[in-house]
């Protein structure tokens, strides 16, 4: 079963909104795209257009904050996290403001529009920000677990959502918990330590790898920031390696994440995400997938490197 | 020297010498640009903020956003002064785990209202504070205080823009015009005038008053008076340094490290109540 995560995001954000009278949400002339929009509708006074122009945005974002306001700001992830950088640092996460900034189109996920739109540097830019809590969702189901934990953190949180229909790989019953790893299928010989939209992929790479007689693990890192690390070695435990899978630069992302977690006792590794590129346009999502590498087969063979 | 409003200029006086203590006693810190912003500082909290000293998160106090947290000293001192925290803290300024940063941080100093320090980012903040606080039965108003200099920053407009568009009448910016920055004189750096006719483009309603006189700075906001639906602008100007003479308007853009010396100087200066 495919869910778009952006309406998935919608539902519960405006379901949030409903139960929590703090919340209120900002936009930067997206919200018919990020779906803030739902907040628009049905609580005028609670939605707040910003117009074109991002760095207002986020320090309105904290002013609202310092009220005791709950407010979600939306744009895409490479302008919600790359306009206003400063902002984010300075009036956000050095004071600990309870401000919540939602990435939206993140990756590839913005297929036509091409390199200007897509993001592959924000979960390096936020990551490294102190005090800020960064998730990556997989699917509709965490998507909205992130909605909801995103609003329980005081504090600042990074979403990063992809903009597309996506196999819904989790359920209600699924045990998130911010920071930890969720290990989505058991094997012995290689973890595949996926994010966002690429654990779907890590794991029909699991099922490739298996045809060659390979045991693979997939686990799933929901959480970018905090990281478990403690968790995270209990979850790599017995295997011979790691490929770590993101839609992001291998710099500064997912796998610089596992690798910094690890190095005190580190793992054979390897990095499948984007190799310090920028993107392009093209007619579909699939096919930046498969042109930046980001495919089962991609990730199949990184493991077999591994053994 | 100024008129004295309500004992205003002793006020003033008292906040000017602590200023220079803090600085001198640091050895590091902004001393000009605090000491042009004390006379607007003092008027907001002696005369113009509604707020209870002995519960600095009363709900419905007024608000101060310091856009130009670099002048921070002069706000740490009157918050002292306020009887906000104990005046003791002011010695303690820029020391390794002091409440009193080189910036102002909100949480970590009673009366510090909204972070400061990048600039630009002030009246954002002010405007997210103005729109929060707007659906009060009782709407405190919300001060932002920011330098010349920093209206170079894009963001800033982008937040004038925003105070314009939502109509936020319970917004008061001041400018603190002393034409300085840091490499020189604002007008050679990146000029801003028409400062005036910028800020009647985007939509405000603003004044002028002489940034050093209680009786200039209260009869501009006469003149804003309510007005209704426009956020409220007043350019103050000032001189660098104003106070200490040697500070004034010096060619050094007020980067001066301050010396024992200097600092007697100074105090000297101020204890004859100035110019």
């Amino acid at each position: 079963m495919l869910i778009n995560l952006r309406t998935a995001y919608g539902e519960e954000l405006l379901a949030l909104a409903k139960e929590n009278s703090r919340v209120v949400a900002l936009d930067a002339d997206l919200c018919g795209s990020t779906q803030s929009v739902v907040i628009e509708k049905n609580f005028p006074e609670r939605y707040f257009e910003m117009g074109i122009g991002e760095q207002n945005m986020i320090s309105v974002a904290a002013g609202l904050s310092l009220t005791g306001k709950i407010p979600f700001a939306h744009s895409f992830a490479v302008f919600a996290s790359g306009r206003p950088f400063d902002q984010i640092r300075q009036s956000v996460c050095l004071p600990k403001l309870n401000v919540k900034i939602v990435g939206s189109s993140c990756g590839l996920s913005d297929f036509g529009d091409g390199a200007t739109h897509q993001s592959f540097e924000d979960l390096a830019t936020m990551r490294v920000l102190p005090g800020m809590t960064v998730f990556c969702p997989a699917d509709a189901v965490e998507t909205k677990w992130a909605v909801r934990q995103a609003a329980a953190i005081d504090g600042p949180v990074y979403i990063r959502l992809n903009r597309n229909d996506l196999p819904v790989l989790f359920d209600e019953k699924t045990p998130f918990e911010t920071g930890k790893p969720l290990v989505v299928k058991e094997g012995s010989q290689v973890a595949l330590v996926a994010t966002g939209t690429m654990t779907a992929i890590a794991m029909e790479a699991a099922g490739l790898l298996e045809t060659k007689g390979i045991s693979a693990r997939v686990i799933h890192l929901g959480t970018i920031k905090p990281l478990d690390t403690a968790a995270l070695a209990k979850a790599v435990n017995g295997v011979r390696g790691i490929v770590t899978c993101e839609e992001h630069t291998i710099y500064g992302g997912l796998g610089s994440a596992v690798a910094e977690a690890l190095c005190a006792a580190p793992l054979p590794m390897r990095m499948v995400g984007i190799q310090d590129r920028y993107g392009q346009s093209a007619v579909c999502y699939d096919e930046l997938l498969v042109h930046y590498g980001l495919t089962k087969e991609n990730i199949a063979a990184a493991a077999e490197k591994l053994l | 020297m100024t008129p004295d409003l309500n004992g205003l200029a002793e006020h003033a006086s008292a906040v000017r010498r602590d200023v220079v203590r803090m600085i001198g006693v640091a050895r590091s810190g902004h001393l000009a640009s605090s000491l042009s912003i004390v006379d607007l500082l003092v008027w907001l909290y002696w005369e113009v903020l509604s707020l209870r000293t002995d519960e600095p998160s009363w709900e419905d106090r007024d608000r101060f956003v310091l856009g130009k947290g670099h002048g921070c000293p002069a706000l740490y001192a009157v918050l002292a002064n306020r009887s906000f925290f104990p005046r003791e803290e002011l010695w303690s300024y820029r020391r390794l785990g002091a409440m009193l940063q080189g910036f102002p941080e909100v949480r970590r100093t009673p009366g510090v209202d909204a972070p400061g320090g990048s600039l630009g980012q002030g009246l954002g903040l002010a405007n997210g504070l103005a729109l929060a606080l707007r659906d009060r039965a009782s709407v405190p108003s919300v001060f932002c205080l920011v330098g010349d200099g920093e209206l170079q920053e894009g963001a800033f407009w982008e937040s004038a823009m925003t105070s314009a568009h939502f109509s936020l009448d319970s917004l008061l910016l001041l400018v603190d015009r002393d034409g300085r920055q840091m490499e020189g004189a604002t007008e050679d750096i990146m000029s801003l005038e028409p400062v005036r006719d910028k800020f009647l483009a985007f939509g405000w309603a603003v004044e002028e008053c002489d940034g050093h006189d209680f009786a200039s700075m209260e009869e501009a906001r006469a003149r804003l008076g309510s007005r209704r639906g426009k956020p409220g602008c007043i350019v103050a100007n000032t001189v660098l340094g104003k106070g200490v003479s040697f500070l004034e308007n010096d060619p050094s853009g007020g980067r001066m490290v301050l010396g024992r010396d200097s600092m007697d100087k100074a105090l000297r200066e101020l204890e004859k109540g100035g110019d």
